[in-house]
């Protein structure tokens, strides 16, 4: 097979041409393919950034009264490494995939707005770069700068000019401003795509989970974004017009800034795991041998916990004396919405009941997800309970069990994904020996720093502190959960070697590698341009089942 | 995986003084109790979905000898669906029920007339305490008694702050404009610890609580001393001189004094609290005199500024302030 002849962008044709040129192609290029591995790439590399300011706070914290780097410098660190890890490194990664697989999965040539597309890519670019600039600013990097301080949330009113003098805050506000516009931009043309462009025969019944997922995915992009927008044009106002929104020394309620914060910030949390769970929902399938189970159901619990997950936001906030009745209302919204996630665990369940599981490097990531999403669920569940949450709320049990979520929960989807679709996109096989070293030494570090973590939050550990009393009997497990980072080090390596590799030396992937259903495997890899040569025709929601099992197809029992 | 054992391990550790499991007051009981439900039906469902998790993943692996036949496709059950839906609502519903009532003793408790009222002020980096009526200010220091519940009004001078001593209640926010309510009712004497759990700013690590749970008479005794005028001795009023003549008395008080800032703690009875620097260090002389010096070395952050004071001005304003018994 002339694998060369179908690298495309990547083969030979281009790799003859000036290094300027191939930028240029790539700066200005409007391709969803190609933007996708823009939003891809940018994310890995902000990636290794927040995990480096990780790093920094965990040797901060190995012993007590340590003094590694100072109270201001550790602020920054967290308040850096939150907003990165969340809007400059998960964001561009779902957006990536979206970007990439949306369009093949339902047979369009591409989005539906591919300039808006390339526009929200370079908004959120900039606004990344923008973010990090604050570290040269003011007193440059020898006093890291104007970083923000004010951690990811930025309560009021520790932004007023009052207490965040100089513009740090100004650096983080501006930021999420722009990237914001960015992703509204991006969840705009997904569901203009996803409603405008589906092949023929492919109805809304009929998308692969994965689009539905992330069709839903960009609906609560709209909804939580905008709130975050307008508090950000807010707090603008308040530090620079003389507003008084947030300014409490004027009479303005720091209690506003917590509801427009989270009223984004909880819905945040979906808009980064429904992709995920996208992911899980193509590749579990796929290993197993077996039709998604309950296909209809999964769509119902997503939209379902889509909804619910605007009706839950205040249970980031029940400290903060809300009436019994207030309390009361979020503890059943946020028990409510642990229904259609554990109808989602059953059925990927189901669907591995039955089958033929391979474990290749895509399902072992995602077997760990279901166990450690399960366990981050149920750590879900105990805070919901508004009471215990009196004790956990702000502690590091809660540090614990968001990490859980995005570490144990999305980030093993993304691996598995980058592993699962690293053939359609390369053309090449990844190294599945290194793989498996990239899995091992990321399971064994995640579990010795996320599992041991919740324990120093019972033990009455707050976070955001840079440094904390001997005695208190928080010194091992802080101990331990630093030594989990050096493996999750070594298990990014040993991923970043092997895509690398790969790249240029695996073996030839084939169009389908993995012997699966959805449409992006009917075409080369990597798919040419325009995706497909002629538009796919489909009659179910696996149409390469249906091609590969013409005696049995799909659409006779759905 | 671990994360079961985890928990049993937490449990059984009796070292932390801030520990969530070992409660000593009244609503830190009812917490607890509650918490022991929620951590058994979390236990159950884990256990039971987990050995269904491994159970499929080991039993239906690709055997070595497969024949290459896809395995039967299943699409779906009605039934089944009906019944991992109904089970987990079920479960919702009993521990939102044990919640509300947990939630209502605890947030709505009865007001007990003539109970010990006290306003807690979070100042960037210390707590302020007012006891209404008893004509008492002090700081950092937190003095009630044992076996009465105590009732807490909670403001902010400047940032959110958040008032956590684990062993006595959950923790509850003070925000600017937003007075809260908590209570507590300790069943043991004792020095209970705890910190600020809302970030603050650049020190909200170093805004350590400590409650002193005293003897009925004990309190009474400890309240009488600090309603008292400061004592002042005359070998010591070169420091005095020096306190009233710099910016100290700009952001302190010592009561029948010309010292009336409100910026930093109530030094009037300084000598009688065991910490300094909202719970940094040991109140000595010595620590004392490096704190005046440079509060930088104990707080980097501190908004008490280095005076600049000389060895001898130094010397002068301890031994001063050493004297605020």
């Amino acid at each position: 097979m002339s694998t060369t002849d179908s690298l495309g962008w990547t083969g030979s044709r281009i790799a003859s041409r000036p290094l300027v040129d191939k930028l240029h192609e790539w700066v200005t290029t409007v391709d969803h393919k190609r933007l996708g591995l823009l939003y891809v790439g940018y994310g890995l590399t902000f990636l290794l950034v927040g995990g480096i300011e990780a790093t920094v706070m965990r040797l901060q914290l190995i012993r007590p009264h340590n003094d590694f780097i100072g109270p201001r410098a550790f602020n920054q660190m967290f308040t850096m490494h939150g907003t990165t890890m969340i809007f400059f490194v998960v964001m561009p990664i779902i957006f990536g995939f979206a970007n990439y697989l949306v369009p093949l999965m339902i047979g369009a040539r591409d989005m539906a707005f591919p300039r808006l597309n390339a526009f929200s890519f370079w908004l959120m670019a900039f606004s990344g770069l923008f973010l990090y600039f604050s570290f040269v600013g003011g007193y440059g990097l020898y006093g890291a700068g104007t970083a923000p301080d004010v951690g990811w949330f930025a309560y009021a009113p520790l932004t007023a000019k009052t207490f965040s003098p100089g513009h740090s805050t100004d650096f983080w506000t501006l930021s999420l401003l722009v990237s914001g516009f960015g992703s509204i931009g991006t969840a705009i043309n997904i569901i203009a795509t996803v409603f405008c462009l589906r092949c023929p025969g492919m109805t809304l019944g009929k998308m692969p989970l994965l689009v539905w997922l992330n069709l839903t995915m960009a609906g609560l992009v709209i909804l939580a974004l905008s709130p975050l927008t307008a508090a950000q044009l807010m707090l603008l106002v308040d530090r620079y017009l003389g507003g008084h929104f947030f300014d409490t020394q004027a009479g303005g309620s720091a209690t506003i800034w917590m509801h427009f914060f989270w009223v984004f910030g909880h819905p945040e949390v979906y808009v980064l795991v429904l992709p995920a769970f996208a992911f899980a929902s193509e590749i579990i399938p796929v290993f197993s041998r077996k039709a998604m189970f309950g296909y209809p159901v999964m769509v119902a619990a997503t939209v379902a916990i889509a909804f619910i997950s605007m009706s839950v936001w205040a249970h980031h906030m029940f400290t903060i004396g809300m009436s019994s009745g207030a309390n009361l209302f979020f503890v059943l919204s946020t028990m409510a919405i642990a229904v259609p996630t554990g109808i989602k665990i059953f059925n990927w369940l189901a669907t591995m009941w039955g089958g033929k599981i391979s474990f290749a490097a895509p399902m072992l990531f995602c077997i760990a997800f279901l166990f450690q999403f399960l366990v981050a669920g149920l750590t879900g569940i105990i805070q919901s309970v508004a009471p215990v949450d009196w004790q956990l709320s702000a502690s590091y049990f809660v540090v614990a069990h968001f990490h859980y979520v995005i570490v144990g929960g999305i980030l093993f989807c993304v691996f598995a994904a980058f592993y699962y679709w690293f053939p359609k996109v390369t053309g090449r096989m990844y190294g599945e020996a290194l793989a498996k070293v990239h899995f091992w030494l990321f399971v064994i570090g995640f579990h010795l720093t996320f599992d041991f973590m919740h324990i120093p939050g019972l033990l009455g550990m707050p976070r955001r502190i840079y440094t904390y009393e001997p005695g208190r009997g928080w010194d091992t497990w802080n101990l331990i959960v630093t030594i989990g980072v050096f493996f999750q080090a070594a298990g990014i390596l040993a991923f970043a070697v092997n895509m690398i590799r790969s790249y240029s030396r695996g073996r030839p992937a084939g169009s389908d590698p993995w012997d699966a259903w959805t449409l992006e495997w009917s075409t080369t890899s990597p798919p040419p341009e325009y995706n497909y040569a002629s538009i796919p025709v489909v009659k179910s929601r696996r149409p390469l089942w249906d091609l590969k099992h013409p005696e049995d197809p799909d659409w006779k029992y759905e | 995986m671990w994360i079961v054992a985890a928990f049993g391990l937490a449990t059984r550790l009796p070292s932390s003084p801030t520990d969530i499991f070992a409660p000593v007051s009244t609503p830190a009981q009812s917490i607890f109790e509650l918490s022991l439900l929620v951590l058994a039906i979390a236990a159950a469902i884990f256990v039971v979905v987990s050995g269904l998790l491994a159970y499929a993943t080991a039993k239906f692996r690709k055997r070595r000898d497969d024949d290459g036949r896809e395995p039967a496709q299943v699409y779906g059950s009605t039934q089944v669906e009906l019944a991992w839906t109904i089970t987990p609502v079920v479960i919702v519903l009993v521990l939102f029920l044990a919640t509300a009532r947990v939630i209502f003793t605890v947030q709505d408790p009865p007001r007990r007339p003539g109970a010990l009222e006290v306003t807690v002020i979070g100042h960037q980096f210390w707590w302020e305490y007012q006891y209404p009526g008893l004509k008492v200010v002090t700081a950092n220091e937190l003095h009630v008694p044992v076996g009465e519940p105590t009732f807490l009004t909670l403001l902010s001078a400047d940032t959110d702050h958040s008032f956590w001593v684990p062993r006595l209640a959950g923790k509850t926010d003070l925000i600017p404009n937003h007075p809260n309510k908590m209570w507590i009712e300790p069943r043991e004497k004792g020095v209970y610890v705890g910190q600020c759990a809302q970030y603050c700013g650049t020190q909200h690590a170093k805004m350590l609580l400590r409650v002193y749970v005293e003897a009925r008479e004990d309190f009474d005794r400890w309240i009488k001393e600090q309603a008292a005028a400061a004592q002042t001795n005359d070998s010591s009023s070169e420091g005095r001189r020096v306190f009233e003549r710099t910016a100290c008395i700009n952001c302190h008080t010592v009561a029948g004094t010309a010292a009336n800032g409100r910026f930093g703690p109530d030094l009037t009875h300084l000598m009688s609290r065991e910490t300094l620097g909202s719970g940094v260090a040991p109140n000595t002389a010595e620590n004392l005199r490096r704190w005046i010096r440079r509060p930088d070395d104990f707080k980097p952050g501190a908004l008490m500024p280095p005076m600049g004071l000389t060895d001898q001005q130094l010397d002068a304003v301890t031994a001063y302030l050493v004297s605020l018994r």
